[in-house]
Parts: C-alpha cells; structure tokens; sequence
C-alpha cells in the first residue's frame, strides 16, 4: 500500500508519520516536497504532518495552504483520496479550506503538551470504524493553536452530518463543542489537532492511535 | 602590512568601554605592532571577553576529568562527543543565556535554546533532546512571574517549532537570583561515530562560505555584556540582546545535515558569542591557517553596517564553514533548495592572519593566534569559604504537625510540581520519548532512532548546598546526576556543565568557583565520569549581590537495552519499600530547614563517593536482574518526598515506618546521600537485603505501598490526591497572582 507524508520546510512530524506509515503498512511512504506540484498517482493516502510548515509567522497554515503541492492535494482529495491533518497539517486544511472552521490561539495564549482523552463522537467514518464507540481513547496533544472555532451554522451543520469525529475529554484549548476532530462532508478528509502518530507504540505514548491507522488503510 | 584604513586614535575610553584593561590593550599594541583601528579593537575586544576567553577560569578547567573509553572529544569543541556503541555517538552540551534572558526572557531564552543546538548540529549530530535548568528570584519578587511567563514561553517556541523534543530539568527559585536569573540550555544530539565533524579550518584557497540569516546591527558586544555586572541601568542593554527564529534554525539543520551526508564541508563552525569574529577565528586558529574576508559579500540585514558592526554582530541562525574545492555547486544548491542565504565570503590562506576587506579597502589586518593563545590567563585570588558548623538532628526543632511539615515540604517552591512549565514545551516530537518531565522521574528517556537503546538524560544542581560548602556541594552535584542516571537503570558515561558563579575578581567568588570545580572532579573521577563540554558564565552580579554558586550539571548514560530499564512509576499494591543506602538524619542546609523555619544554616551533606559508587552499581544490578519494580533516588526532602513522588507518579498510597533510633524529622527529611528508595515484590526482599548485606549497602524495609493515604509511623497521614493537588496547584496559583501561603 503506497502512501505519502506531505513535507514542508518547517514540517517537523513528517518523520515520525512516515516512521507510523511503515510501522502499519510495512512500506515506506513517499516524502513529497511541498514544492512539488503533483502528488505520484499510485499514493493511495495522504499525511499532512504537524509542525511549523513555513515557520507560521503569519497565521498557523495560512502560507502553505497556497503552496504548489497543497493544490494537488485538493484536487486529489475532491477526487476521493484520503487524507489526515494532524495538527499544523490540520491548520493547513481548514485554511485551503478542504475542512470548515479554524483554529485559533489557545484560550489561555499557551503552547499546551499533553496526553489527551478524546470521546469517539463518529465511531462510523472510515477513520475510525476500528475503534469502540464506547472507549475513550489517549492521544497526545502539542499545539499553541488548536482553539477549534467555527461560526454557529457551520457548527450546527458539522454535528447534524456526523462531521464532529473527536471530542476532548478534558478540553485544553478552548475549542466549541470540545471538537478535536472532523471530517469533510464526504468523509475522506480528516483533520485533527491531536497527533494519533504519536501513539502506536507502547514505549512512547501508548497505542491508542493505530486502530485510525487501521481502520483508513483497510477501507482503501 | 598596514591596513590601508587609518588608525582611529584610540583613547583609553575606547579601550576601557571595550571592557579591555590598560596591561590587555598594551599586548594587543605589541602583538600587532601598531596601534589598532577600531575594527581590530572590537575583535580582541570580544575575543578577550571572559565569554570568549575563559580568562579567570580557564587554568581550574583543565583539572577536570576529560578522557574515558568512550570519549570520543572532550572540551574544546563546539560540545563533546561520546560513543555509545554500534557506530552511534551522543553529541551535547550545556550553556547559559544568563544575561540575555534577564534583560528580554523571552528572546533571551529562545536563543539560548537556539545556540546550544547549533553548537550540537555544528559537529554532524541531529539534535534529539533538549533539557534546561532554570534558576529564578523569591516566587513573590516583582520581576519573578513576568521573568518565568517570558523564560518559559521563549524555550517553548522555539524548541517546539525547531521539533526537539525538550524533555526534561529543573525549575528552581531563590532570593538569591532575584537579580540574576540563570537560564541554562542543554541539547543532546545524535551522529555517526565516523561522521563527526570539527571545526578545525585545512588547506590554504578553500572557499569560505556564509549560510543561514543575513547579519543585522542585533546583538553587537552581547559577549561583553555577559562578561559584566548588572547595575540598575542594565535594562538598557536590551539591544544587545539577539532575537531568534526558529524557522531558519531548522532550515538550518536540515540543509547541513544534508550537505554533511556528503563530503563537500572541511571544517564548520556556528557563529554564537562574538559571531564572525569568534567563528572564524577558531576556525582558523585551530587549523593553523589564515583567513581572508571581503565583509562586502556577507548577506546583510541592513544598509551601511560597518565592518565593525558586521564583526562584532550576534545575528542568530548562522553558520560558517570551509567547503572541499569543487563541491561549491553542491553546497549552494543544498542550501538554496532549504531558501537559505550563502554566500562565498572569502577563502582560507597561509599568512597566519585575520584579513577583512570592505569597500576594496583592507579594513583589518591582525595575527590570529595571539587573539586566540595570548588571550590573558589569570590567577586570579581565590580564599576558600568558610566551613559551618554540622548541625544534629537534635538541634533542629520537630514539627508539631507532621501533615503540615510533609505539605510544606511539597510546596516549597523548589519541591512543588513544574507541570505549568514543562507542558509548554512540546516533549513527544521525533516518536522517541520513553520517559520525561510529565512523570517526575530522575532521568529522561530517549530512544536512539529505530533501536531498542535509550540514552538517559538529566540536569541537577543543589546551589544551596555549593554556597554552604562549594567543594561538598559541588562533589553533591556531580553525585546527583549520575544517581539519576542510575535510578532509571542506566550507565552513566560523561557530563556537560554550566558553571554559574558571580564577579570573579572577588576571591570570595572564586573560591566558591574553585571549590566547586575540586568537589565535581573529585566525583567525576570516583565514578569515571568525564567532563566532555561545557561553559562558564561569570559575573552573574547586581550592584554587588552575586548569585548562590550554581554549576549546573547535565549527565547522560547509557540504557543498552529497553527491556532493563525503571522509572519511580511502577510499584504496585502490596508491595514493600527498601531503602538503600545509610540514614543518619542530615538537616543541615535541607528543605526542612527552609520550608519549616525559614534557615538555610548547617553544613550540606557529605558526599561518601565510595559509597556512591557501590549503592548505584547495586542499583543497576537489581534493575538489570528485574529484583524492582521501581526506583526512586533521595535528594531534596529525604525518604517522605521521595515516597510522596513515587506515590504521586502512581496514584498508589504509601505507609513508611521508621526503623532507626533517628527522631521523625531527621528520618523522613534528612537528606544524606548514596541512598535510593526501591519497591519490590515479596520474592525478592530477602534475596536484596542478603546480596546488601555481602556488598556491604545498607538496605532497610521501610514500607508498604497501597492504600490511598500517604503516612508514616509517628508521623504524617495525609490523603494522596490531596496532598497531590497541593503540590500541583503551588505552580499554576503562583502564575496566576493567587500565591497562598501554608
């Protein structure tokens, strides 16, 4: 199984993606530079790394959401490639808006490292038919900007479609309705600000991230 | 040869705000045979600085312990090597941003964290981990919350955009640095024993290059700042203070590590302390070669620097090096493709002098190796400090309430939890943190890359203990780290120190500098334990006041094998508690003394380096033989603490019982040395205590885990979560104005 981990200057999970990827599908993924205008087309799922993209002086995304391969990658992903976010990866998303909303400052404007305890709001998507609706799960958190917000009727219409995937426990950063993570409408793109890539393995911050892993790559 | 530009009449001002003494300036006249223009002036000037030179400290290094088998480069590099088998070496350091980070924490801070891990980069190593020890005024001293919000939140950003994980260190806070913080930065990086890389310049007509940030005005004679006192004026050097940016850091990393992958570089060096001035010079000095500049070519910032500015700026985020003729397209199109400034800037020659050019015109033209080897040595007058008076447990009052004195232990600002600090420091980036702050634990844990081996990290100092008694203070310090090391199961391999110390031309100060060194190299040498880099951050002063002695210390080891290893989580329900290691109830200098009746008399522990020595090798034995399911040193408030953070990292109560005819106080927060705390099943008490007995460790039971209580015969009984909430609470009120006091 091909996938590809999505590389800008200042990505700095681009490693530890690519170290889940071929933990889980036994392949290397494709490092694709974020100057390349065209994602290879046997790549079958895609990572956009958390990290500091371009040193996001400006606003957390805002410059590589313009980037060459960014642009691929949408109109991949309207084609039906699957495609994670994960943190500055998930900023990136909301800013070339293939995902609703934005993610603003923390509330308390600190940079906050945690274990997070995440809810299961959508146990049905296709990452994240692996787990049990029932378990909450611990995924570290590692973000400055993470405060999900979306106005009242893009908020309304996400939950009302099951686009709301993971709720926090314990909210770190302020974010509406607790959401840590959504999904596109059509449910092949996912963003969220916790990183899964930093729990499948037992040694370093525990395994509650593979079942995600699992369940998009056996749905491909 | 003269330069062509005239001398610029320079008057003893000049030279006197150059922070050069009148005997300084009259063997610069007589190296260089003339008087020197301004330019030349400003490079002995910075050269010469205590920063760049050592000059009070130098003679006291060299004593250190320096060589192992595993010391690959001991000091005298950018930091120090070491080898940890299968091809792999551990390249660290530590170093302060002292002065900086008073004047602006926030810049201050950030490229401190910025330098260290250019000086790890620099020598072919990809930086894994960083660590810092953080020293701050009283808690209720005016500047302390905004100096702590800034320190922090610097270390934070840039580490965290940088991706190195910063994993562990230490938060401390004393009156005594109310008028001097001290903000000591540790990185430890990761290379190939075969692809190391040095800064010594080769061959004459290679190609200089200049890469990373373009040189601005910021930062100018920063390195003659940190080699003077503050006074009340000081915050007007705010402009000597750099401003990082952290994005062209990691371009940075990222394009020399690619380039060093390649054979194309000779000799590299980062511009930190004195920038070009420093960087070239070394470079040069330690090849034996000359070095020609032309400074228009140096990528620049702002319009009109002179060459002066130029010299003398501390611009962040650049790196010199001498690259292989040939390989000069190799070397631009790496750094182009990173969007990183380079620039050709001169070459390498066989005249044995620094020649700068500007404007077609020869603007410096001065002998190298007098700035480097005639740079002053002195001797300056040490007395050593006066010895205290041991104190008996009998001389220190009991606590009337044994629950209030466990809570004002906990509290006390050194003891209380530093969650508030180390959760805004990203510590899971790279996917290698086995173990950090987030537990309490002594030592990090971080996994070498796609291997089942760790390296063990740590940073100690006890200053209040260097201030009653440097040379047992400083024998403690070097003791502490590598019983952190061992706690965790690992070997401990070599040191990296930060010697933190006031005015040095004041023989008290350098008595306490003197006395410090002698304690540490006495243990590095009981426990072969090398010093391999380091830094010296002198005059930490305000107005007279000079900071309690403070040589911080980061130690590293060496975990072969993941499957052997511990941390003080871990013990289980009915489970017992054995400490190893003798008790004899030491108060004096202890949190006890200070948290429960305001004094910080009586001699500091002795440290019994023999003993040290046999309770750690026991220690790895029993980890190693899977005897304990977790480890705990004793340090800071004795057995009760030390059961308190093992209690608290578990969520499992504890029960301690006092076997010794010692008074309450002095058993539970007495803080002797050479002792760890160990929880075992039944199975292996006897077997442990009759394997003590035959080496000769003492080890006595001392408890029982389970329960939700923390208590002790004839002592305390508090709840866990209460007591828990207490000390994680101290931090997060502190910060947020609502300081309550117990």
């Amino acid at each position: 199984m091909q996938t590809a981990v999505i590389v800008f200057p200042a990505s700095n999970c681009d490693r530890d993606a690519a170290t889940a990827l071929e933990k889980l599908t036994g392949k290397a993924p494709r490092m694709v530079w974020h100057n390349d205008p065209i994602i290879p087309d046997d790549v079958r799922f895609v990572v956009v790394p958390g990290g500091f993209s371009y040193g996001d002086y400006l606003r957390s995304g805002a410059i590589a959401a313009n980037s060459p391969v960014i642009q691929d990658l949408k109109r991949k992903a309207e084609a039906g490639l699957p495609v994670l976010g994960i943190c500055n990866g998930f900023q990136i998303l909301t800013e070339a808006r293939m995902l609703p909303g934005a993610l603003m400052r923390n509330t308390n404007q600190k940079f906050v490292c945690r274990i997070s305890r995440l809810r299961l709001a959508n146990a049905k998507t296709r990452f994240t038919k692996r787990y049990d609706a029932k378990n909450e799960i611990d995924i570290p958190v590692a973000h400055h900007d993470g405060n999900f917000f979306a106005d009242d009727d893009t908020l309304r219409r996400i939950e009302g479609n099951g686009q709301v995937v993971f709720r926090y426990v314990d909210n770190p950063n302020g974010s509406r309705n607790d959401i840590a993570g959504i999904v596109n409408e059509a449910g092949n793109v996912l963003g969220m600000m916790p990183h899964p890539e930093r729990a499948v393995d037992k040694l370093h911050g525990g395994t509650d991230g593979i079942p995600l892993f699992k369940s998009i790559l056996e749905s491909l | 040869m003269a330069p062509t530009k005239p001398a610029d009449g320079i008057t003893p001002e000049i030279v006197a705000e150059h922070g050069l003494s009148e005997s300084e300036y009259k063997i610069i006249l007589d190296r260089v045979g003339r008087e020197p223009n301004l330019t030349e002036l400003g490079i002995f000037s910075v050269m010469w600085s205590e920063h760049c030179s050592y000059k009070s400290s130098r003679r006291h290094l060299g004593k250190f312990l320096t060589k192992s088998d595993r010391v690959i480069q001991g000091p005298g590099e950018n930091a120090g090597v070491i080898d940890i088998d299968d091809g792999d070496a551990i390249i660290f350091k530590m170093e302060s941003h002292n002065h900086p980070s008073y004047i602006e924490p926030y810049q201050g801070a950030a490229t401190g964290v910025g330098g260290i891990m250019r000086d790890v980069f620099t020598m072919g190593a990809r930086p894994i981990a960083l660590l810092n020890a953080l020293r701050f005024g009283a808690p209720d001293h005016p500047k302390t919350k905004s100096l702590v919000a800034g320190v922090v939140a610097g270390i934070g950003g840039y580490g965290n955009c940088v991706g190195v994980p910063t994993v562990g260190g230490e938060t401390n806070f004393h009156e005594g640095y109310n008028g001097n913080i001290l903000v000591n930065a540790m990185c430890v990086g990761l290379a190939r024993t075969d692809n190391v890389f040095y800064s010594a310049a080769k061959g004459v007509g290679n190609p200089i290059f200049y890469v990373g940030s373009k040189t601005g005005r910021d930062g100018i004679h920063g390195a003659t700042m940190a080699s003077a006192e503050f006074d009340d004026d000081s915050d007007e050097k705010r402009p000597t203070v750099q401003v990082g940016d952290p994005f062209t850091e990691k371009l940075l990393i990222e394009a020399c590590l690619e380039l060093m992958a390649t054979d194309a570089i000779i000799a590299i060096q980062d511009m930190g302390a004195a920038g070009l001035t420093s960087s070239s010079i070394e470079m040069a000095d330690k090849g034996g070669v000359g070095i020609k500049l032309n400074l228009d070519k140096v990528p620049q910032r702002e319009e009109g620097m002179t060459p002066y500015e130029m010299m003398l700026s501390e611009s962040q985020e650049r790196m010199l090096m001498v690259i292989q003729p040939g390989k000069e397209k190799l070397a631009f199109d790496v750094f182009e493709k990173w969007g990183l400034d380079v620039a050709k800037i001169g070459v390498t020659t066989d005249t044995g002098h620094l020649v700068l050019t500007h404007g077609r015109k020869t603007v410096c033209d001065i002998p190298i190796s007098p700035l480097a080897d005639d740079a002053p040595n002195y001797d300056r007058p040490h007395v050593p400090t006066e010895p205290r008076d041991v104190l008996e447990p009998h001389q220190v009052p009991e606590p009337t309430d044994f629950n209030d004195a466990l809570l004002r232990v906990m509290t006390d600002p050194d003891m209380a939890s530093k969650r508030w600090v180390w959760e805004q420091y990203d510590r899971h980036v790279m996917a290698d943190t086995v173990d950090s702050s987030q537990s309490g634990g002594d030592a990090a844990i971080i996994r070498i890359h796609g291997t089942n081996k760790a390296i063990a990290i740590t940073t100690d100092c006890t200053p209040r203990y260097c201030y009653a008694d440097p040379v047992e203070g400083g024998k403690q310090v070097v003791a502490e780290t590598w019983r952190n090391l061992t706690a965790v199961g690992a070997d401990p391999i070599a040191i990296t120190d930060c010697l933190n110390f006031g005015n040095p031309e004041r023989p008290e100060i350098m008595g306490q500098f003197v006395g410090c060194i002698e304690g540490m190299n006495e243990a590095c040498r009981a426990f072969d334990y090398p010093v391999v880099s380091g830094n010296v951050s002198l005059y930490n002063e305000t107005n007279g006041v000079a900071i309690p002695p403070t040589p911080a210390v980061g130690g590293v080891g060496l975990i072969s094998d993941l499957g052997y290893f511990k941390t003080l989580k871990g013990m289980k329900e009915g489970e017992t508690l054995i400490l190893l290691g003798e008790t004899k109830g030491w108060l004096g200098s202890s949190i006890y003394l200070r948290a429960l009746h305001n004094r910080e008399d009586g001699a500091p522990p002795s440290v019994d380096l023999a003993a040290e020595k046999r309770t750690g090798d026991y220690v790895r034995k029993l980890i190693r033989n899977r005897r304990v399911s977790a480890v705990h040193d004793l340090s800071d408030g004795g057995l009760a603490a030390a059961a308190s953070d093992m209690a608290f990292a578990t969520g499992v109560g504890v029960a301690l019982t006092n076997p010794s005819d010692l008074p309450g106080h002095a058993w539970y927060f007495g803080e002797d040395q050479a002792r760890y705390l160990i929880s075992t099943d039944a199975n292996s008490i006897n077997p442990i205590l009759a394997t003590a007995e035959g080496l000769g460790v003492k080890a006595q039971i001392v408890g029982k885990i389970g329960g939700d209580r923390i208590k002790a015969t004839d002592a305390f009984d508090v709840s866990l979560v209460g007591m828990r909430d207490r000390w994680a609470n101290w931090m997060p009120d502190l910060m947020s104005g609502a300081t309550e006091t117990v």
